[in-house]
């Protein structure tokens, strides 16, 4: 109809006006489609590290496995399968992943990093508790074994090498605090680089550049209990699991250093906090109808809790002195969670009321990143962004080896007979 | 036996103490040896019986380890012999009272000066050197046993609860906002409504059902007889939007003519959304019936017309041999097949109840509905707008029904086509609202308002009652409107003049309000 007014030239530019426009239309739209497609808006994760939570190892660093044989690992877990489905899993879920990831080589002279696939908490009582007693012996035996059959311990004593060791302590191989800071890290992975969950500053059993991981947690258990999302969250603080281990320590103040305590004492009748000791069958939907998770330590400082949380879109409270969160160099653990000093338990009720509601939107916002919850998992078969790949990633981003990795020739730094005296005899 | 207390200072926390000197560590340590690390997550009950079990597992094999490693210098022996003791002393003593004795033996043995508050700075010292060496430095975080802190009144604090109760809601705003209705429209509810003994119960259900309606509300009330003053006082507690109408016939005694009366209400409140040209979604609230949240949910969900399933509520008749097998409720509402299409309607079967069915609103008979009914539907306000573009085309014009006296049985006739209507909740498969009908006897009087004035003339005197001796009286300030028995001596007893009593004695009765303005005590129910 515009036609009859306009001559051919200003047609003209009519119709290139028009492109002109459609094209930033375009991409105008093109944005907020990014953005529209998303069903909850997230934020980015980017922790000290960058924002590394989405980054692909493959291609940056090469493992190498060690071909062990199988009483480190496979009959050691044939002996007993419930290892698979303990909170210590991750030793056994990392061997299967790197066997057949594309980041592992053949070829260990190309390799950046050697693991070793044996399986040091896969012994367990009847009840299901692992004991860790002969951890120290299996593992210097599998180093020498690795260091005899292989020169590549000996050409860095085990700078380039890493250890997955899940226990309470890491490697200091012991659950009860005391005995496993007497005992230290042992002595032959001083320079190995340490794949483990526990982690709290200034402390015996964590290593300068160990790598914090998240306890292990079953998946599709998980996924299996999700509600939908638009389930109102009612309970403000929830929390289930022991306050007092009557077993161990009757009386308290020893076990979770009194801190569990005396959340129970401080706020066993406030209607706010659904705290308790059952089991109920509906833990999880429980959580994701939470708005804070308690996250509380108990003999150790670490807990599946935590991983829980962050599945069910709940905000941890972390109470525990000085801890190291899992991958805490890649994901800003201030920003998602809330921190607790033991010593301000007493006034937990007035710290998580006197959060600003936008903080907690935001917490919630960052909660529901899918790569954050991604990243708290071991899933069967691995997913990218999931924890096996930021174990990789942390690794790569201690590459390349710095000089002091490689001895010089003759040079010896490990003691091979430091340790107490039951460590040395054979496994 | 003494218990340690669990302190708010901590008494315990001494860190020369708890990290320990070996001496009283590893006597500690004989003592403790029943001390083994759980893990987390398993019950209290559970833990224990493991605890027990795993003990004897894992005392042995400590005791392997520790066995195999001791070299027998003197030391070790010395050692050993002071633990053998122990123990036995602790086996006379029992677990808590030999700590204490321990702790008492070792503390004077070792320090020179004894423990003390204020001393702990001095006593530390001299321990820093068996500290284990490689401890490293500046870590605040201690082993050992703590103090449990407990705040001074450890009991909730009203501010926090409300604040936190605000954080709640505010939360839960944004989750609807993000997964609940996009862009919720106004929700108008027509509802029609007349003066009687059970309006104040119906209209305060659908009330408070609409109070709680998360999204804008218009509610219209449109009362047979005329607007009155008994409505309207029930109407403005409800802090919403509401418009007032009358409707000029009263509201007949059949339940045949109250059905068509309503109905005739109900297009009448169409009209005002059509002249208002309110925008939204109507919904049919009738007085007595009971809706779910997830009702207004569902309704903001339709396109142009919508029905949900509606349950039916009848009450049972006293005649047995019902033919069923049970009696299910029946379910009006959308029909669907297997691909949510939907295919027809399921109604009321009103054949099972003729001639037992109530004629008169006060009949004791079931109270049947339509075959469909008014409640089932929600409309898209649009629809009854005049002159506005995007109108279906089969829907009818409502000036069209205008002083025709046809029976509109159900909002069907509005449209020209019953197959453009959206099955909601889940294609009906959810009952998301409840129909009854219950009403009290078309003569029974019901205080205006609910509010007792002028005073009750007669008091009637019963015989003293069975419960117990009255407790001391709370003096109380509320004014109590309510009418009890009197218990008095008296055979008879005449209008009683209001007189606040406040502090009775303590005489086996209740006192009596007649009247208006008393002031009673809390004993008295």
């Amino acid at each position: 109809m515009q036609n009859r007014f306009f001559s051919g030239e200003t047609k003209m530019g009519m119709w290139k006006l028009g492109f002109l426009g459609l094209l930033c239309a375009h991409f105008l739209f093109a944005i907020g489609a990014v953005e529209l497609g998303r069903s909850q808006p997230t934020e980015r994760i980017s922790g000290s590290a960058g924002d590394v939570l989405e980054d692909d190892p493959v291609g940056r660093l090469k493992v190498f496995v060690y071909e062990l044989p199988s009483k480190y690992n496979k009959k050691i877990l044939q002996k007993d399968p419930r290892c698979l489905n303990h909170m210590f899993a991750a030793e056994i879920f990392m061997h299967r992943f790197l066997l057949s990831s594309p980041v592992r080589t053949l070829n260990p002279e190309e390799a950046d990093w050697f693991y070793t696939p044996v399986y040091t908490t896969c012994d367990l009582t009847p009840n299901g508790l692992p004991l860790p007693f002969k951890s120290p012996r299996m593992m210097r035996s599998a180093i020498q074994l690795i260091s005899s059959n292989w020169p590549y311990w000996n050409r860095t004593e085990g700078a380039d090498h890493f250890f997955v060791v899940p226990h309470d302590f890491g490697a200091c191989f012991h659950y009860q605090e005391e005995k496993a800071i007497e005992r230290g890290i042992l002595q032959l992975l001083q320079r190995a680089t340490l794949v483990q969950t526990f982690g709290q500053r200034n402390h015996v059993c964590l290593k300068e550049g160990s790598i914090t991981i998240p306890p292990y947690a079953p998946p599709q258990k998980m996924q299996s209990h999700l509600i939908p999302d638009k389930t109102p969250r009612s309970i403000f603080v929830y929390f289930r699991g022991l306050f007092y281990d009557v077993g161990n320590d009757p009386e308290g103040g020893y076990y979770a250093r009194g801190a569990r305590a005396a959340v129970w004492e401080n706020f066993k009748d406030n209607p706010l906090f659904d705290i308790s000791t059952e089991h109920p069958t509906t833990y999880y939907e429980d959580m994701q109808r939470a708005v804070f998770c308690l996250c509380p330590l108990g003999w150790a400082p670490w807990s599946p809790r935590l991983v829980e949380a962050v599945i069910f879109g709940c905000i941890p409270v972390i109470i525990a002195d000085d801890i190291v969160l899992p991958f805490a160099d890649a994901i800003p653990w201030e920003d998602i969670g809330v921190f607790v000093d033991e010593e301000d338990v007493p006034k937990l009720d007035t710290i998580l009321t006197s959060i600003p509601p936008e903080v907690i939107l935001r917490k919630q916002r960052l909660l529901a990143n899918p790569s954050m919850k991604q990243a708290m998992l071991f899933p069967q078969p691995a997913q990218p962004g999931d924890a096996f790949h930021q174990v990789l990633n942390g690794l790569a981003r201690k590459l390349p080896h710095g000089s002091a990795v490689f001895l010089k020739p003759g040079e010896k730094i490990l003691n091979w007979t430091a340790g107490p005296v039951g460590d040395l005899k054979p496994w | 036996m003494t218990s340690l207390p669990k302190s708010t200072d901590d008494n315990f926390d001494n860190p020369s103490l708890t990290k320990g000197t070996s001496p009283s560590q590893q006597v500690d340590g004989g003592l403790f040896k029943r001390v083994k690390v759980q893990k987390m997550k398993l019950s209290a009950l559970q833990q224990s019986y493991l605890t027990r079990r795993a003990n004897s597992f894992r005392g042995s094999a400590q005791l392997d380890s520790s066995g195999d490693s001791a070299v027998k210098s003197p030391a070790a022996i010395f050692w050993l012999a002071i633990h053998g003791v122990c123990c036995l002393i602790s086996l006379v003593l029992g677990f808590r009272f030999s700590r204490l004795v321990f702790f008492f033996l070792f503390s004077a043995n070792l320090y020179t000066a004894p423990f003390r508050a204020g001393g702990g700075a001095d006593v530390a010292s001299p321990l820093d050197v068996s500290v284990p060496a490689n401890r490293t430095a500046a870590s605040r975080v201690v082993v050992g046993r703590h103090g449990i802190r407990i705040r001074p009144w450890p009991h909730p604090d009203p501010v926090e609860v409300m604040k936190a109760h605000r954080i709640m809601e505010r939360v839960q705003r944004e989750q609807r906002a993000l997964f609940g209705v996009k862009n919720p429209r106004t929700v108008i509810a027509v509802t029609p409504t007349y003066v009687r003994t059970f309006q104040m119960l119906h209209l305060t259900g659908v009330m408070h059902a609409l109070m709680l309606v998360p999204y804008d509300l218009v509610w219209i009330v449109v009362e047979a007889g005329g607007v009155t003053n008994e409505t309207a006082s029930i109407i403005a507690k409800s802090g919403l939007r509401t418009i007032h109408v009358g409707f000029s016939q009263r509201m007949p005694n059949s339940w045949e003519a109250r059905h068509k009366l309503e109905s005739r209400m109900r297009l009448h409140a169409l009209r005002i959304v059509s002249k208002e040209k309110l925008d939204g979604v109507v919904v049919f609230a009738d007085d007595s019936n009971m809706h779910s949240m997830e009702f207004f949910d569902e309704a903001q969900n339709v396109k142009w017309v919508g029905a949900v399933s509606v349950g039916i509520l009848l009450h049972s008749e006293e005649s047995s041999g019902m033919e069923e097998d049970g009696v299910s409720v029946p379910v009006q509402g959308p029909a669907c097949n297997a691909t949510d299409k939907l295919v027809g309607w399921h109604t009321f079967n009103s054949l099972r109840y003729t001639g037992r069915s109530a004629v008169y609103v006060d009949d004791r008979a079931p109270v049947l509905p339509r075959k469909l009914e008014w409640s089932g539907f929600v409309l898209n306000s649009r629809l009854v707008w005049k002159d506005v573009d995007g109108k279906p085309e089969w829907v009818r014009d409502l000036d069209a029904l205008d002083g025709v006296d046809e029976d509109i049985e159900s909002p069907l006739s509005l449209f020209k086509t019953s197959s453009v209507v959206e099955p909601l909740g889940n294609c009906g498969r959810q009952v998301l609202l409840w129909w009854l009908r219950v009403e009290a006897r078309t003569d029974s009087k019901f205080p205006s308002r609910w509010i007792i004035d002028p005073p009750l003339d007669i008091t009637i005197p019963s015989k003293r009652t069975p419960w117990p001796d009255a407790p001391p009286e709370l003096p109380s300030n509320e004014k109590v409107l309510i009418g009890t028995q009197d218990q008095t001596n008296k055979p008879s007893t005449r209008t009683k003049t209001p007189r606040s009593r406040r502090n009775r004695s303590k005489r086996k009765h209740d006192t009596k309000v007649i009247g208006v303005q008393v002031s009673t005590n809390s004993e008295q129910n």
